[in-house]
């Protein structure tokens, strides 16, 4: 054998220890490959079956996305998901900026305290969330009784099962997850620039909107197609707020898929949002490296 | 710097957090009151108390029975992740080349995909494999979403972790597997940590999976109360609610403590 002759022929020591370095990657590429193969068959393969389902079924070809684009129903969904989302992300935006710029900057005993509420809601429970949300907005909720009560209101408002329930709900579920990238890149932004352009005669508006703002648009970006892509997928808050009166994408094919058993549309539907947030990340990659957004998570 | 700290914008801006930190948290608090509701229906106590929605949690088998389930399928999911997870993250981090780069990112595709998605493919082949409405296809499932954490919060300590040291021990005659037990988890574990807890709690609140993935005989707490607000909003929730949010601030102070005890180790280490 060739390999027996090698062996011979090469002096030990040195073989050895080639030997001992191409075990170590050996051990290491175990490492690596076992998680990412067990990763490949339990979540990627089904994902591809999503794909697969939704040019097969109920027959072969491109049937399900031309009933996407034809039906009037889809298209009412479509619309709404997409209006209540980009509402969603940008008031989540605007809040989650302030709270963090907020908390960045105030003083170190309240920086605590706010830290804790922003976990806090991070953390807690979405349903007991949707739930606590229902307790109050409903039609003899809380809010209603106490306006009402106050003479304020004469007949209960519509406060759920309608969008503006839905948006409360999702922009509370979804400020802590625009705040908490935001502080993380914010962290990074050298404090002593603001002060810097004040000192060379920027007003205090200036000195946000010139320096602070532009450097923060990293953060921003980032934050912004997170919310995106959460709020794009959401499905307790609409599902339990929307009382099925507002029906967003997610609930629309978990539908499709559950009660009309039409797993075509409803694969097909959810192979566009697939590729619509994989078109989002794109965005991302090029706006900021991967490394950063989420080792700073 | 303090004479834009104290200017009105700036005042403007703390008072308006302020108000957003109370729109966050105080809405959660309102379980509170509706648990001690002597009514069947959901409402505000009217000067009397009861604890009857807490005697219902305890009457009603459902409710122990879906805890049960669901700490049991956290538990082993976040087992799973964690091994799965840490293991991926210490290859890629010792490997380094721009094939294991990719890996590390691919691996962060749970976190990303909407959860209807992979609920939907996950259905099919489970049913192919005879894993629906198990525990252990729950558990695969929740593995699955929990592994990101882990790879993400692993690899954030590693970072910051000197190569030298495995190698060190490598020089001294320790096997790969020695090296890795010996030098890099003493040093990682509060990565690790921290990745498995946050795997148990995407597991512990996870809701669209488990509706897709099991019927009667896997019935998660998240499922309990997802039919407990279904049928006619009942005030049960609330109990269990004041349960979960307590146990939600417990946790989040035990991390501050937490960050606050690394943050003073690391100082030390670093004297």
């Amino acid at each position: 054998m060739a390999v027996a002759g090698e062996t011979v022929a090469a002096p030990a020591p040195p073989r050895t220890r080639l030997l001992g370095a191409e075990r170590v990657n050996l051990v290491y590429w175990a490492l690596v490959l076992v998680p990412l193969v067990v990763l490949v068959v339990f979540y990627i393969y089904p994902l591809s079956r999503v794909l697969l389902i939704s040019v097969t079924e109920p027959r072969l070809g491109f049937g399900n996305y031309v009933r996407i684009v034809e039906s009037t129903g889809v298209r009412r969904v479509i619309w709404t998901t997409t209006w209540i989302c980009l509402v969603t992300s940008t008031l989540s935006l605007v809040l989650g900026y302030l709270l963090a710029y907020a908390i960045l900057h105030m003083r170190s005993g309240w920086q605590t305290w706010m830290m804790v509420g922003v976990l806090l809601s991070f953390w807690v429970s979405i349903l007991i969330r949707a739930f606590a949300w229902i307790t109050l907005l409903q039609t003899r909720g809380l809010v209603n009784n106490f306006l009402l009560d106050a003479g304020l209101i004469s007949q209960p408002l519509a406060l759920i099962r309608n969008e503006l329930g839905v948006i409360i709900g999702m922009v509370h579920y979804m400020v802590p997850y625009a705040a908490l990238p935001l502080l993380a890149s914010m962290r990074s932004i050298d404090a002593r620039l603001v002060p810097a352009a004040r000192g060379l005669g920027a007003r205090p508006l200036q000195g946000f909107l010139y320096v602070y703002l532009p450097l923060s648009l990293p953060g921003i970006i980032a934050a912004s197609i997170l919310v995106l892509i959460f709020s794009l997928g959401f499905f307790v808050t609409p599902a339990l707020l929307g009382g099925g009166r507002v029906i967003m994408l997610a609930e629309y094919i978990a539908l499709q898929v559950n009660e009309t058993l039409a797993w075509g549309l409803g694969t097909a539907l959810a192979s566009s949002m697939l590729i619509t947030v994989f078109l989002m990340l794109v965005v991302l990659a090029r706006a900021v490296s991967f490394r950063r957004l989420f080792g700073a998570a | 710097m303090d004479e834009t700290r104290k200017g009105p914008g700036f005042i403007l801006v703390i008072g308006a957090a302020w108000l957003l930190m109370l729109f966050l948290v105080l809405p959660i608090f309102v379980v509170i009151p509706v648990s001690f509701s002597p009514e069947r229906f959901l409402s505000m106590p009217q000067g009397e108390l009861s604890l009857r929605h807490y005697r219902e949690l305890v009457d009603d088998p459902t409710w122990g029975r879906s805890i049960r389930d669901s700490f049991v399928v956290a538990l082993a999911a976040s087992g799973i992740a964690i091994v799965l997870g840490t293991a991926c993250a210490i290859g890629c981090w010792r490997l380094a080349t721009r094939f294991t780069e990719s890996v590390r990112v691919f691996m962060l595709t749970p976190m990303i995909v909407p959860p209807i998605v992979h609920a939907l493919g996950m259905h099919r082949v489970w049913v192919e494999l005879g894993l629906i409405d198990t525990l252990a296809g729950l558990i695969l499932a929740h593995a699955m979403k929990g592994m990101p954490f882990v790879v993400i919060s692993v690899s954030a300590v590693l970072a910051n972790f000197d190569l030298r040291l495995e190698q060190a021990a490598r020089s001294l005659g320790a096997s790969p597997l020695t090296a890795v037990r010996l030098t890099i988890l003493p040093n990682i574990w509060p990565g690790v940590l921290a990745g498995g807890v946050f795997a148990f709690a995407i597991s512990w609140d996870e809701i669209v999976v488990a509706l897709f993935l099991t019927q009667r005989g896997v019935y998660t707490l998240p499922r309990r109360i997802w039919d407990g607000i279904q049928d006619n909003i009942s005030p049960t929730v609330a109990a269990i609610g004041v349960i979960l949010v307590l146990a939600t601030i417990l946790a989040v102070l035990l991390k501050l403590l937490w960050d606050r005890w690394l943050a003073s180790r690391g100082a030390a280490e670093s004297l």
